[in-house]
């Protein structure tokens, strides 16, 4: 087998030196009643060749967002990466080397983390940020039980623009512990009264903005509510590509900014893996959960970077730790910041644009088909829109003309049949003058 | 007339009246190493016998402060906070952590005097 | 001999390197892009109107400064990793080519179903082999790494209690070997937890166990057991365990972080457990990425299969679909989501291209290799060093801090050396109920000759140790390496976790 370097040879040798007749010897502890013999039903090795056959036939299955025009987002999208990119993340420093627990040897890692910290702290409009969660909902999930650990209250309010997965892991984590979350009806027409609900037995507000039906709210005064209560408003970004565009939530107030980095990182990769973002501010700072990276010096007097505020975590405080979480998404923190230097501040901004300026030429379009209605008036790459008709066998129709469409509302709220028409539709650099036309013509003929 | 007394969980009390001071033991800071972090109690806290009262942190380890007697907290010590190193220049003076009004001034003369308590860290030590 | 100071820094191959934020050139970028359509903006109030504050850097400028990060790193590619519980082994290309398939890298979490068969059949096939190899009958597999999969397989259980009208059991009992995510995971659980001790040979205590369970009665919602636990050694007695927790009403988490010892070997489900994470980045060779992404599918009894997470994907008559919603449809008594999409899909396409290449074959030739490279360490450094039980162990062996007795030289002094030596030092000081514990796991794709390498590192410093006047040379440690020792200290105290401009004050200092 390619991957194992010992030879029948050394496996002699080294069975000698221990002084065991054989390696099944050194398997004695295991309980003679468990043991697998011939019992696993799976094949035996193959080459590299073999694999490769296997499953390139199983991608094969899948339709790529590559093949056709594709308009898909709710939180997760489809940009493109700098060839860079993609090179500069397989590098086997960083690919194949563990947590920088030995600042010594890993300040390449720990640069970087202190490098996303500072750009997540900056995009976010916050003063901190961690070296990442697992994704976007998790994150989100972690902000609710922080804002209660800070607030010393245990209630909250989960806005109906947040992301459905977002709403659905933040209420299984608060499930098993002394938490009640109040989580609001799908807000696809942003009507919902947020700063009428503050309360003063509240931790927190969750909102998102993009909201998840497209919306650009102001929350400048469900802030103000929040904090006149002593309660935390924390701010979801689905799509951190709209914070090259649109004011920083730490601008308007926001207390935690938690996101999903994964449309800055690289491909979609059918959601996972992701990365989480997480900020606050910074007299938060040890009520926050996840890894930091701080900056220092070592015994010559040089800068470097460590990882520190570690009592937080749970190799340390154990049951008492602000979060369990470990391994992190570190990979995908480093993509992350490896295309935000790319871009830089000109790039970053020029992206936003150029997002927003191709999904307004899409909003345009559709707009003058008849019988669809634009929700949002405002909104930054992705919309919802009302098309009279059920959403999900108008994309299964465009599906089967070569057309990724965009996600049905009903995917999400399958017991809201007031959403069955609703279509959300994202656009991107990705997508061209011809994409748009293909589906507008193709949308029109559907729902003639 | 003030005398001070020890826990086994390594604070001292010095109680003066009905207000105690109280910190960890020269023993606590030296096996903490240099402590980066320090949180100390607000004014009109009340505290059970042995209920957490403070937190002391290392780079590597994090440990409760249990209040040694019943009673209330009268001043945290708003040195600490940011200069938590105070604590290992200086454990049993300046860097105590806070003042209490004890409920019941004998119990604190129950806890252990300066020759039990150096008898107890000699048995830790053996 | 003292080495000559150099200008720029610069130590020949080994760079300092700057910020990206100190090398901004304003208005610069490594990215363009095609030009505007012209539109009108439908930003509502909300455009920004602030710089931001992003340098900018042109694209040969962006990939030397990761270059140059990249080599300041230690890495599995670059060396020996005998990091104990950590499982640092080889990662093939294989399956990062895989991974990056136009059909599994560009495709989107919510296409019509119809158009991602491919991508539901490379779960299913994934969560195939993950339940092949355990024997048991159920997987979830959307947790994100370990610490979520032992949170899946907590809640799953605390779901279970809630149905059989035992919610109110409020204990789970954890070894106080364990690794520290196991009480953190209880504690998001609502639970409290209890220490069980383990007996002189490291292992868990069935008498204490008894004891424990007796002690709470009714209370005990679960018992979390590392196996093969963190001395590296495995609770032979883990059979009789389960049927103690049984009898007790509670369930038996089995904390899998390190199956690589024993994976097509033993059947997990025929040891009475009821759920077992399984980290695909430590045993199926998947990259760390310096710190994730990784993978935790978590494998359930029949007895807590019902209550699994959504999604799930499901055989249908028209090809595989996905249960998404709990309480709906098939996910009747599922306890929630508890991830974004449909879990961690790029890591399990790589630990399938892994798991395909080894085989049932190779990988119990794996775990075989794994332990016999432990055992090898184990008996070479007993000649110098402490170990802390006898042998056999798994795959990782421990020593403890005795044979430095004396000397002055610390587990960390020691640990900073072989940095020196060129060797990724072992897990220090855990577990915690070994003193000054130096824990090694060598793993299946080290050669021999690597093993020797690090046996006569490991033995000369030892040596040099017990000999004793070296620790000045010890606590200098290391001195080879892009950074000395680190003020730890410094960094808590006053904490500097960001660049901030230079105007705003509490500036970054640039390396001299």
């Amino acid at each position: 087998m390619r991957y194992l370097p010992l030879s029948e040879t050394n496996r002699r040798d080294m069975l000698a030196a221990i002084g065991a007749g054989s390696v099944d010897e050194l398997f004695r502890d295991l309980p003679k009643a468990a043991l697998a013999k011939a019992r696993i039903d799976l094949p035996n090795s193959a080459s590299e060749i073999e694999v490769e056959r296997a499953l390139s036939a199983m991608a094969a299955k899948n339709r790529n967002c590559g093949q056709g025009p594709s308009f898909l987002g709710c939180g997760n999208y489809r940009h493109h990466t700098p060839a860079s990119l993609d090179y500069l993340i397989q590098r086997g420093e960083f690919l194949t080397a563990y947590t920088p627990y030995q600042p010594e040897i890993s300040q390449g890692t720990l640069q970087a983390i202190f490098e996303f910290q500072s750009q997540v702290a900056l995009i976010t409009g916050m003063e901190v940020a961690n070296a990442s969660m697992y994704d976007g909902a998790t994150a989100c999930a972690e902000a609710v039980t922080m804002a209660a650990r800070v607030t010393k209250r245990n209630k909250a309010i989960l806005s109906g623009n947040l992301h459905p997965h977002y709403r659905d892991v933040t209420l299984t984590n608060c499930k098993f512990l002394d938490m009640q979350i109040e989580a609001l009806a799908p807000d696809p027409t942003a009507i919902e009264d947020l700063v009428g609900r503050v309360g003063p037995d509240l931790a927190c507000v969750v909102v998102q903005t993009p909201g998840f039906f497209g919306h650009l709210n102001d929350y400048s005064n469900l802030a103000k509510a929040c904090h006149a209560a002593g309660a935390f408003l924390v701010v979801c970004v689905t799509e951190p590509v709209a914070l090259g565009l649109i004011t920083p939530p730490g601008h308007i107030g926001a207390d935690i900014v938690v996101g999903e980095g994964q449309s800055m990182a690289g491909p979609m990769s059918f959601g996972g893996p992701g990365v989480g973002l997480f900020a606050t501010r910074e007299k938060f700072l040890r009520q926050m959960p996840g890894r930091l990276a701080g900056e220092t010096t070592d015994e010559n007097g040089r800068r470097g970077w460590v990882l520190t505020l570690s009592t937080r975590e749970q190799h340390i405080r154990r049951e008492k730790a602000t979060s369990n979480i470990c391994t992190n998404s570190g990979l995908i923190a480093l993509a992350f910041s490896v295309h935000m230097t790319l871009l830089g501040e000109a790039g970053f901004t020029n992206l936003a644009r150029l997002n927003h300026a191709t999904a307004v030429s899409l909003a345009e379009k559709l707009e003058q088909i008849k019988g669809v209605k634009l929700l949002p008036s405002a909104f930054f790459n992705e919309f919802a829109v009302k098309l009279g008709k059920p959403a999900e066998a108008v994309v299964e129709k465009l599906a089967a003309r070569g057309i990724l469409a965009g996600v049905p509302a009903a995917r999400f709220y399958p017991t809201y049949p007031e959403l069955a028409d609703v279509l959300l539709v994202a656009a991107t650099e990705t997508n061209t003058e011809s994409d748009i036309d293909a589906f507008a013509a193709r949308l029109k003929e559907a729902l003639a | 007339m003030s005398q001070i007394r020890f826990t086994k969980d390594h604070e001292w009390v010095l109680l003066d009246g009905k207000i105690a001071t109280v910190g960890i033991t020269e023993y606590a800071q030296s096996q903490l190493g240099d402590i980066v972090f320090v949180e100390v109690p607000a004014a009109g806290k009340a505290l059970s016998a042995g209920g957490e009262a403070a937190v002391v942190e290392s780079v590597k380890a994090a440990s409760e402060v249990y209040s040694p007697v019943a009673g209330k907290v009268t001043e945290g010590n708003a040195v600490l906070p940011d200069a938590p190193e105070t604590v290992n220049q200086d454990p049993q003076g300046k860097g105590w952590f806070f003042k209490m009004e004890v409920a019941n001034p004998a119990d604190v003369a129950a806890l252990m005097d300066q020759a039990a308590y150096d008898k107890y860290l000699a048995e830790l030590n053996g | 001999m003292t080495m000559p100071a150099t200008a720029s820094g610069n130590q020949g191959l080994q760079f300092e390197q700057p910020l990206i934020f100190e090398q901004d050139t304003r208005g610069a970028t490594a990215v363009d892009l095609p030009a505007l359509p012209h539109t009108r903006e439908r930003l509502g109030t909300l455009k920004n109107t602030q710089a931001i504050g992003l340098p900018g850097l042109s694209e040969p400028e962006v990939v030397r400064h990761y270059t140059r990060l990249s080599q300041k790193n230690y890495s599995i590619d670059s060396g020996f990793y005998p990091l104990g519980s950590c499982t640092m082994k080889h990662n093939p290309r294989l399956n990062e080519k895989m991974a990056r398939l136009p059909g599994f890298a560009d495709i989107h979490p919510f296409q019509p179903v119809s158009t991602i068969q491919g991508a539901l059949e490379l779960i299913d096939t994934t969560a195939h082999w993950l339940k092949q190899l355990t024997g048991m009958p159920a997987v979830a597999m959307s947790p994100a790494a370990g610490a979520h999969g032992e949170l899946c397989g907590l809640m799953c259980i605390k779901a279970a209690h809630v149905a059989h009208n035992q919610g109110t059991r409020t204990v789970v009992l954890v070894p106080e070997s364990a690794h520290g995510t196991n009480p953190a995971t209880a504690a998001l659980c609502g639970y409290s937890v209890e220490a069980i001790p383990a007996n002189s040979e490291g292992r868990v205590d069935l008498a204490a166990l008894q004891a424990a369970l007796d002690k709470h009665s009714a209370d005990v919602a679960a018992v979390m057991i590392t196996n093969p636990n963190t001395c590296g050694l495995f609770e032979r007695e883990c059979i009789q365990a389960a049927e103690m927790i049984h009898a007790a009403g509670a369930y038996f988490y089995m904390d899998g972080a390190n199956f690589n010892a024993i994976v097509g070997r033993l059947r997990i489900g025929d040891l009475g457990v009821d759920a077992m994470h399984i980290n695909l980045h430590k045993t199926f060779s998947t990259p760390h990425g310096g710190g994730g992404p990784g993978a935790g599918p978590t494998v359930l009894s029949a007895a807590l299969a019902s209550y699994a997470p959504v999604p799930f994907v499901v055989h249908g008559k028209d090809g595989f679909s996905v249960e998404e919603h709990a309480g709906l449809g098939g996910a009747q008594d599922s306890f929630g989501r508890m991830k974004g999409y449909h879990g961690q899909f790029g890591v399990f396409v790589r630990a399938l291209s892994y798991m395909m290449a080894m085989g049932a074959d190779g990988l119990k030739q794996a775990s075989g290799d794994a332990v016999l490279n432990a055992n090898y360490l184990l008996a070479r450094l007993s000649a110098e060093m402490t170990p802390a039980f006898a042998g056999p162990c798994m795959h990782e062996c421990v020593f403890d801090d005795r044979f430095l007795k004396g000397t002055g030289v610390t587990t960390l002094d020691i640990a900073k050396a072989l940095i020196d030596e060129g060797v990724h030092p072992p897990t220090m000081y855990f577990p915690l109920v070994v003193h000054g514990a130096l824990l090694m796991e060598p793993t299946e794709t080290e050669s021999k000759a690597t093993l020797d390498q690090f046996v006569e590192s490991m033995l000369h410093l030892a040596r040099k140790a017990k000999a004793g006047g070296a620790e000045a040379e010890f606590r200098a440690a290391p001195q080879f390496s892009p950074r000395r020792r680190l003020d730890e200290t410094k960094a808590a105290r006053k904490p500097v976790l960001r660049w901030m401009p230079p105007t705003a004050g509490a500036s970054s200092q640039a390396a001299e």
